[in-house]
C-alpha cells in the first residue's frame, strides 16, 4: 500500500504541476501576446482597446505562475532547488520583465498624455518575459549538471542555440494566441489587423513546432528513444495528427467567421505541444538524472497540498469563469470597461 | 505595485535560497501553497471586477468583490505570517538528515509565535493606513479643501490610531514576552543586554559593540528591564554572553531597528490620543500645530513596519529557520557575481517603479476626491481619477 502510494503520489503531483503550468501558459499567454503585438498597432486608440481587452484578467492569469512555482516547491523540493538556480538568469529576467509590464497596466492610464514609456514597458516586458520562458523550456530539455543533489553548473549553462530557438518559438506562439484573442474580443480596426497578423504567426508557429520536433530527438537520445523505439511511434502518432488538425482548424477559424474556434485551436496547439514536451522529458523533472520520484517531498506534504488543491481549485475556476463571463463580448474602439 | 512585487518571492526562494528550500520546503511550501489557493486567486480575480465592474455588475456584487479582495489580503497575511513564524519558532516537525518533515500540520501552522506576530502585523498594517488617511485629512483641512471629506478622514484616522496605538503597545509587549521564551538571544540583542548578573536594567540608548561585548555611551535605567520583560523589579533574563559568540545575532541593527519601531509606536500613541483630546474639546479643525504635525506623519507607519521586520529577521540570525538551518547553509550554489547583478537589477527596478508609483499616488492625494462621476464619464482606471485634472 505504502509502496503504491509512494509511487502514485508523485505522479499525481506531477499532473498538478503540469496542469498549473499549462493553465498559466494558456491564460497569461494571450495577455503576454497582446503585449508582444503592441508595436504593430501604432494608434493610441487601438492600444487602449487592446489593453482594455485583457486588463480585468491579467492579474488572475499570472497567479497560475505562482501556483506552478509553489507546487513545484511543495511536491518536488529537490527539483525546485536544482532547476531554479540553474535557470537563474532567465528566471530573474522574466520576473523583472513581469514587474514592468504589470505596473504598465496601471501607470499607462495615469501617465497620459505622457504614456509612451509605459507602452514600451508593456511591449518590452511582455516580449522579454515570453522569450525568457521559452529559453527555460529549452534549458530544462538540455538538462542540468548536478552534483550531490545541487546544481553544479555555470550561470549560462541554459544558453544554447536550441534554447534560443525555443525562446523565439514561444514569443511567436504567444503572439498567435494574443492575435486570436484580439480577433475574438475586439471590434473594428484592431480586429482586422489582428486577423491579418494571425495567419503568418500560425505558419511560423507550426514551423517552430516541426523544427523542435525534429531537433529534440536528434540532439537528445532519450527523446529519440521515447518517440521512436519499438511501437512507441504507433502509440504516440495521435500527437502529431492532432497537432495538424488543430493547425488546420485555427486557419479555417481565421478565414471564416469563427474567431472562437481560431482561439480555441491556438490554445489546443499549446496544450498538445505541452503534452509532447511532457512525453519527451518525463519521468525526469531535472534531466538527465533527477526523476519525479527522486525529487518527491514527504507524502504528508504532498497529501496536505493535494487536499487543499482538490477542494479549492474548483472554486478558483468557478469565480475565474464568472469574471470572464462578466466581461464577455467585444471591446469597441474608444470603449473601456466602465 | 504590490501585485507584481509579490510574484518574484515564489521563485527567489529557489534561485537564491535553494538549500533552504530543500531543507524546509516540505513544511514551508504547503503554507505558501495555501496562500496562493485561498488568497492570491481571490484577490487577483475579484480585483478585476472591483476596478472595472462598475457598470457590469449590480452594486451589491461590486461591494462584495471589494470585500473579497480585502479578505484575500487578510488571508494572505495569515499564511505568510504563519510561514515566517515557523521560521522563527518551528514546531510540529522532525528533522531527518537535515530536512524538516511535517508531523502535525496544526502545530506547524499555529506555531508558538504565530498568534502574536499575526496580531502585531495586522494591527501595524491598519495603523499605517490610518495614519495616511489622517495625514491626508489634515492636509486638506489646512488648505481648506474638501471640508466634508477632510473631516471624515480626520475622525476616521484619529479614531483608529487612538484605539489601535495603545492596543499595539499591549500586543507588542506580549509578542516580546513570547520572543523571550522562544528566542532569548533575539531579546538580548534588542535590549543590548550583555550580562545576566543581577536585576536587569533597561538600556535606553547605547552603541552596541559586538566584539567588545558591551555598549558604548550607554544610558540605562536600573531594574526597568526586569520589570518590562519579567513584570518583576528583581527580574533577570539571559544576556548575550550566555550564548556562544557564533550563535549571537548582529546586535547593532537589531538594537537600533527595535528602538526606531518603539519610538514611532510612542509617537503614534501621542498622535492618536492628542487628536482624540482635541476632537473631544472641539478644537480639532482649528489646531493648526496638530494638523501640521499630522500632515508630515504619513510615512512613519511604513518606517515602523520596516524597522520591526529588520528587528525580527536580523534577530533570528545566524539562523534562517531557527535552530534548523543556519543562513550560511541556506544559499544556492550560484556565483557571487550573478547574485550581485540580480540584486542590483532588483534594487534599480524597484526604486524606479516604486518612486514613480509614489509620485502618482501623491498626485492622486493632492488632487483629492471628486464627486461621483456619471458612468459615461468614468475614466478607464480608478487611479487615473487623479490625473484627469
Amino acid at each position: 500500500m505504502t509502496a503504491t502510494y509512494a509511487f502514485w503520489l508523485p505522479l499525481i503531483s506531477t499532473g498538478v504541476v503540469g496542469l498549473a503550468v499549462a493553465m498559466y501558459v494558456i491564460m497569461d499567454g494571450f495577455d503576454l501576446g497582446v503585449g508582444i503585438l503592441f508595436p504593430y498597432f501604432p494608434e493610441e486608440i487601438e492600444r487602449d482597446q487592446m489593453m482594455n481587452s485583457v486588463a480585468p484578467f491579467w492579474d488572475g492569469n499570472e497567479t497560475w505562475l505562482v501556483l506552478g512555482g509553489v507546487w513545484l516547491l511543495v511536491a518536488f523540493p529537490l527539483a525546485y532547488s536544482i532547476i531554479t538556480p540553474a535557470l537563474y538568469v532567465p528566471l530573474i529576467a522574466m520576473l523583472l520583465a513581469l514587474v514592468f509590464r504589470g505596473v504598465a497596466f496601471e501607470f499607462r492610464w495615469v501617465a497620459k498624455p505622457h504614456h509612451r514609456k509605459w507602452d514600451i514597458a508593456f511591449a518590452a516586458g511582455s516580449t522579454v518575459a515570453a522569450f525568457a520562458q521559452g529559453t527555460m523550456v529549452g534549458g530544462i530539455l538540455n538538462g542540468f549538471h548536478v552534483e550531490n543533489g545541487q546544481f553544479a553548473g555555470g550561470p549560462l549553462d541554459w544558453l544554447s542555440p536550441f534554447s534560443i530557438m525555443c525562446g523565439f518559438g514561444l514569443v511567436v506562439g504567444y503572439a498567435l494566441i494574443g492575435a486570436c484573442w484580439l480577433v475574438m474580443k475586439t471590434a473594428g480596426g484592431v480586429e482586422k489587423s489582428a486577423r491579418r497578423y494571425a495567419k503568418p504567426l500560425l505558419i511560423a508557429l507550426v514551423a517552430f513546432i516541426v523544427l523542435i520536433s525534429v531537433w529534440t530527438p536528434l540532439q537528445f537520445e532519450r527523446v529519440a528513444e521515447r518517440w521512436f523505439s519499438g511501437w512507441h511511434m504507433a502509440y504516440l502518432s495521435p500527437v502529431p495528427l492532432i497537432t495538424a488538425a488543430l493547425a488546420v482548424s485555427c486557419w479555417r477559424g481565421l478565414n471564416g467567421r469563427h474567431p472562437t474556434m481560431a482561439f480555441n485551436a491556438a490554445v489546443g496547439l499549446f496544450v498538445i505541444s505541452f503534452v509532447g514536451l511532457a512525453i519527451s522529458t518525463l519521468p525526469y523533472l531535472a534531466p538527465p538524472s533527477i526523476t519525479l520520484w527522486d525529487a518527491a517531498a514527504s507524502p504528508k506534504s504532498q497529501t496536505f497540498m493535494l487536499v487543499g488543491t482538490t477542494v479549492l481549485v474548483p472554486f478558483v475556476l468557478g469565480y475565474t469563469f464568472f469574471v470572464y463571463h462578466t466581461f464577455r463580448g467585444k471591446v469597441r474602439p474608444g470603449e473601456g470597461y466602465h | 505595485m504590490g501585485v507584481v512585487s509579490g510574484i518574484p518571492l515564489s521563485y527567489e526562494l529557489g534561485t537564491n535560497w535553494s538549500r533552504y528550500s530543500l531543507a524546509t520546503g516540505n513544511v514551508i511550501g504547503p503554507l505558501i501553497g495555501y496562500e496562493v489557493l485561498t488568497a492570491f486567486f481571490l484577490e487577483s480575480t475579484f480585483l478585476g471586477i472591483m476596478l472595472f465592474g462598475w457598470t457590469r455588475v449590480p452594486p451589491w456584487l461590486h461591494v462584495t468583490s471589494a470585500i473579497l479582495v480585502a479578505l484575500g489580503t487578510a488571508i494572505s497575511g495569515f499564511w505568510i505570517l504563519s510561514a515566517n513564524s515557523w521560521m522563527q519558532t518551528p514546531a510540529g516537525h522532525t528533522v531527518i538528515n537535515g530536512v524538516a518533515i511535517p508531523v502535525d500540520w496544526f502545530q506547524v501552522i499555529f506555531n508558538p509565535s504565530f498568534p502574536y506576530r499575526f496580531a502585531h502585523m495586522m494591527t501595524a498594517a491598519y495603523l499605517t493606513t490610518s495614519v495616511v488617511v489622517l495625514a491626508a485629512g489634515a492636509r486638506y483641512t489646512l488648505q481648506g479643501k474638501f471640508p466634508e471629506e477632510a473631516r471624515t478622514m480626520l475622525r476616521m484616522g484619529i479614531g483608529m490610531v487612538a484605539i489601535l496605538g495603545p492596543v499595539q503597545l499591549l500586543l507588542g509587549d506580549q509578542h516580546g514576552l513570547n520572543t523571550l521564551e522562544h528566542q532569548p538571544a533575539k531579546i538580548a540583542a534588542m535590549e543590548g543586554h550583555w550580562e545576566n548578573t543581577g536585576p536587569a536594567a533597561l538600556v535606553l540608548f547605547g552603541i552596541p559593540d559586538q566584539d567588545g561585548e558591551r555598549n558604548l555611551a550607554e544610558i540605562a535605567i536600573p531594574r526597568l528591564g526586569g520589570l518590562i520583560l519579567k513584570h518583576d523589579l528583581n527580574g533577570r533574563y539571559a544576556g548575550l554572553k550566555d550564548f556562544p559568540k557564533q550563535d549571537r545575532p548582529p546586535v547593532l541593527p537589531v538594537f537600533f531597528a527595535f528602538r526606531i519601531m518603539v519610538g514611532i509606536g510612542a509617537l503614534l500613541i501621542a498622535l492618536g490620543l492628542t487628536g482624540a483630546y482635541l476632537w473631544k474639546s472641539g478644537k480639532l479643525f482649528t489646531a493648526r500645530w496638530y494638523l501640521q504635525a499630522a500632515t508630515y506623519s504619513w510615512p512613519i507607519g511604513f518606517i515602523a513596519i520596516l524597522a520591526g521586520w529588520i528587528t525580527t529577521e536580523s534577530g533570528r540570525q545566524p539562523y534562517v529557520a531557527y535552530g534548523i538551518t543556519r543562513t550560511e547553509n541556506a544559499l544556492s550554489s550560484v556565483g557571487v557575481a550573478t547574485v550581485a547583478t540580480s540584486l542590483v537589477a532588483f534594487v534599480l527596478v524597484y526604486t524606479v517603479v516604486f518612486s514613480i508609483g509614489i509620485y502618482y499616488i501623491r498626485r492622486l492625494v493632492l488632487t483629492g476626491p471628486k464627486p461621483a462621476p456619471v458612468p459615461e464619464a468614468l475614466p478607464n482606471r480608478p487611479l487615473s481619477l487623479g490625473a484627469q485634472e
